[in-house]
């Protein structure tokens, strides 16, 4: 029973942690309607977003969206054309780079090449006038935190991109900043490298209970490190929830189609009812779930993820929506396969199943007749 | 034929390898035999103006005849004139100081052009080579111009009230000092612009980043990472102007010669060829040592890899 116990509280803890539910929670970091310009170009338009204490917060985006800006003016790299940018509830305005209590792990590493690995650990607590003898014990801990012991009196150049990767990290963590800036952090490292890296990032967060704002274009990199996600296009943020919200409750067409993918079906509302809506689309008449703000008439699109859509050769029976339609390509990829298929209105719809048995023919193949269901708690009305 | 090829191309590697040495030895190494060989002979009223000289139809016997008469007089009587010490001196002495302002000119030019826009820099390293577009010797005559009594500079200094006297710039070490800073500071200039410009910017961000304000910054990234343009700089300007001839020529005083004024008297008015080359190998030797410094540098710079 204790062990239940402990595990229901260990992860309890972590599911529990959601001070941006809190209406009294005072934020560690705020943007404050902060825009950016370059010249005729707005790089961050209006941005207002709060990140709390304890967070891992990332910034996800298409590049040139403006997210690598928000966390440059966060570092003081760039200064807002408009709007503020507190930490601590202090506004930051005037506080030169040097002198701002956050450190950034650049996108390029930006080790000092002509220094060791310890001489580059060692270069910000030098800064603060921290003594010897502390800045040697300081630098231990790091290397062996981020696992290079044995490395220290290498250079940059005779190391390899994931050995980098950690000094910059060991590097900006050494300061204690009260919030760790990673600017695309994985970006230069292979594939398997990145994914080991990316529980590295989650355990040594969870482990010094630090605040990180992490900027990437990979979303399945802001889904599982991050305890919130900020969805950026073209210098406004999109959406910030939690990763499922993102993925379950997009609130709007550009969102859902960026965190993996959607069928969207466009149609207008017909009817609302207590828990119900209902739309006439080309598909025919549609159910879903809860319409949002969405009118009667409005125009609206219906989005439903491809793995909740069933695919089967016989028309199930009491399906909510069932489309018929023919197999035009099977994309398999091992685990799962998706189908397109195209409706009989000429509309096409992605279905995803998964490969339970071990078949290498699947029942169903191109050219195939085929009935795509789903229910309607699957289905989301957006109406942007 | 399979063995044939890369035996031949080998060949041409090792041809390849090979002409950089070819050159040296036919340009340096020849050369300076010569030239040593020269300065350990005697002058002569002859043409060539020195004995002994070197005849192949003699044989061995004579070739035995041209060692024994081989002597080291000249090195000797450069030792015994305090002229050749003091020229030395001098040389190197003016090297010293101009290298060193060229060194503070030269870096804040090179600084202010890597910080410079980007698409402004192409016009900015023209404009520091431009002046090799004129003949350099018409350059230092305008310079005679600029610095006489009644010249550009004295006319500017009454005119701002600056002085009272015009001062005497021409014949001075001053006036050296600026026809040296003047001439050779593209030279300085461009290996170090080459290293600031590649430099990474980020760098300075993260330093930033880390608690470091720009002053310091400046002197603990950028001064670092731009250390070997600095030292070819250093070498590109100091060694010739060792040697420099025109300028102390043109510009200074005719009381303590630099060594290559006194090489040149040594060579054409004194006609003395021997003594002429045993000053030239001297100054050769004194110039080997930052050659071979650097070397040294530079090697263990490559070997720490920076």
């Amino acid at each position: 029973m204790s062990a239940e116990l402990a595990r229901s509280k260990v992860s309890g803890a972590k599911r529990d942690f959601a001070p941006w539910n809190d209406p009294n929670a005072r934020p560690l970091v705020r943007f404050d309607d902060v825009s950016k310009r370059f010249g005729a170009f707005t790089a961050v338009d209006h941005v207002t977003v709060d990140i709390h204490a304890g967070e891992f917060f990332a910034l996800l985006g298409p590049s040139g969206c403006g997210k690598t800006t928000l966390l440059r003016m966060l570092a003081g790299f760039e200064t807002p054309s408009e709007g503020r940018v507190l930490l601590g509830g202090e506004d930051l305005s005037d506080v030169p780079p040097y002198r701002r209590p956050v450190n950034m792990m650049f996108q390029s590493y930006a080790l000092f090449p002509h220094l060791t690995v310890a001489g580059n650990i060692a270069f910000g607590p030098k800064q603060d006038g921290v003594p010897g003898g502390e800045i040697e014990t300081r630098v231990a801990e790091m290397l062996s935190l981020v696992r290079l012991e044995g490395l220290e009196r290498r250079k940059p150049h005779q190391l390899s991109g994931g050995q980098r990767q950690r000094v910059a990290l060991a590097r900006a963590l050494v300061k204690r900043p009260k919030v760790l800036l990673l600017d695309e952090p994985l970006a230069a490292l292979d594939r398997q490298l990145r994914e080991n890296t990316r529980f590295e990032l989650m355990h040594l967060q969870a482990k010094l209970g630090l605040t990180f704002i992490i900027v990437t274009h990979d979303r399945e990199e802001a889904m599982t490190l991050a305890s919130r996600v900020a969805v950026m296009d073209h210098g406004r943020i999109m959406q910030v929830a939690t990763p499922s919200e993102i993925y379950e409750q997009p609130r709007s067409r550009f969102v859902a189609e960026f965190i993996g993918d959607v069928n969207l079906i466009e149609g207008t509302l017909a009817a609302i009812e207590p828990g119900r809506a209902s739309l006439d689309s080309a598909a025919g008449r549609l159910a879903a779930a809860e319409p949002g703000d969405a009118k009667t008439g409005q125009q609206v699109w219906l989005a439903v993820r491809p793995e909740k859509v069933l695919i089967s050769s016989g028309r199930p029976d009491h399906a909510a929506n069932c489309v018929g339609g023919r197999v035009v390509d099977v994309g398999y990829l091992g685990d799962v396969s998706t189908y397109h298929v195209r409706l009989g209105s000429g509309l096409m719809m992605k279905a995803t199943a998964a490969n339970l048995t071990r078949m290498i023919e699947r029942p169903i193949g191109p050219d195939d007749e085929v009935w795509l269901s789903w229910p309607p708690e699957a289905a989301i009305v957006l109406t942007r | 034929m399979q063995q044939g090829v890369p035996s031949s191309r080998s060949w041409a590697r090792s041809l390849v390898v090979l002409i950089p040495y070819l050159w040296l030895a036919a340009f340096f190494l020849i050369p300076f035999l010569i030239v040593l060989k020269i300065s350990l002979s005697q002058p002569a009223v002859a043409q060539p103006p020195y004995a002994p000289t070197f005849d192949l139809t003699a044989g061995w016997a004579g070739f035995k005849e041209f060692v024994t008469n081989l002597s080291v007089d000249n090195y000797l009587s450069l030792t015994a004139d305090r002229l050749y010490l003091s020229s030395y001196l001098k040389s190197l002495q003016v090297a010293a100081v101009s290298t060193l302002l060229l060194l503070l000119i030269g870096y804040a030019l090179a600084y202010g052009m890597a910080r410079a826009p980007k698409r402004i820099q192409p016009i900015l390293l023209m404009l520091v080579v431009l002046p090799f577009w004129t003949s350099f010797l018409i350059r230092v005559y305008a310079w005679i111009n600029i610095l006489q009594r009644d010249g550009l500079l004295n006319q500017v200094l009454m005119a701002l009230h600056l002085v009272d006297e015009p001062p005497a710039w021409l014949a001075t070490d001053t006036a050296i000092h600026i026809g040296i800073v003047y001439s050779y500071l593209p030279f300085m200039v461009l290996p170090i612009y080459a290293a600031l410009e590649k430099m990474d910017d980020t760098l300075l961000e993260a330093a930033a980043d880390l608690g470091c304000p720009p002053w310091k910054t400046f002197w603990l990234v950028t001064v670092p990472l731009s250390r070997p343009g600095v030292f070819a700089g250093l070498l590109l300007c100091f060694i010739p102007i060792v040697g420099e001839f025109v300028i102390p020529d043109l510009l200074g005083g005719s009381e303590t010669l630099m060594i290559g004024q006194t090489l040149w008297m040594e060579f054409f008015t004194n006609r003395d060829w021997p003594l002429a080359s045993a000053v030239a190998v001297v100054l050769l030797l004194i110039l080997v040592v930052p050659i071979v410094t650097y070397q040294h540098i530079e090697r263990r710079r490559l070997e720490a890899g920076s």
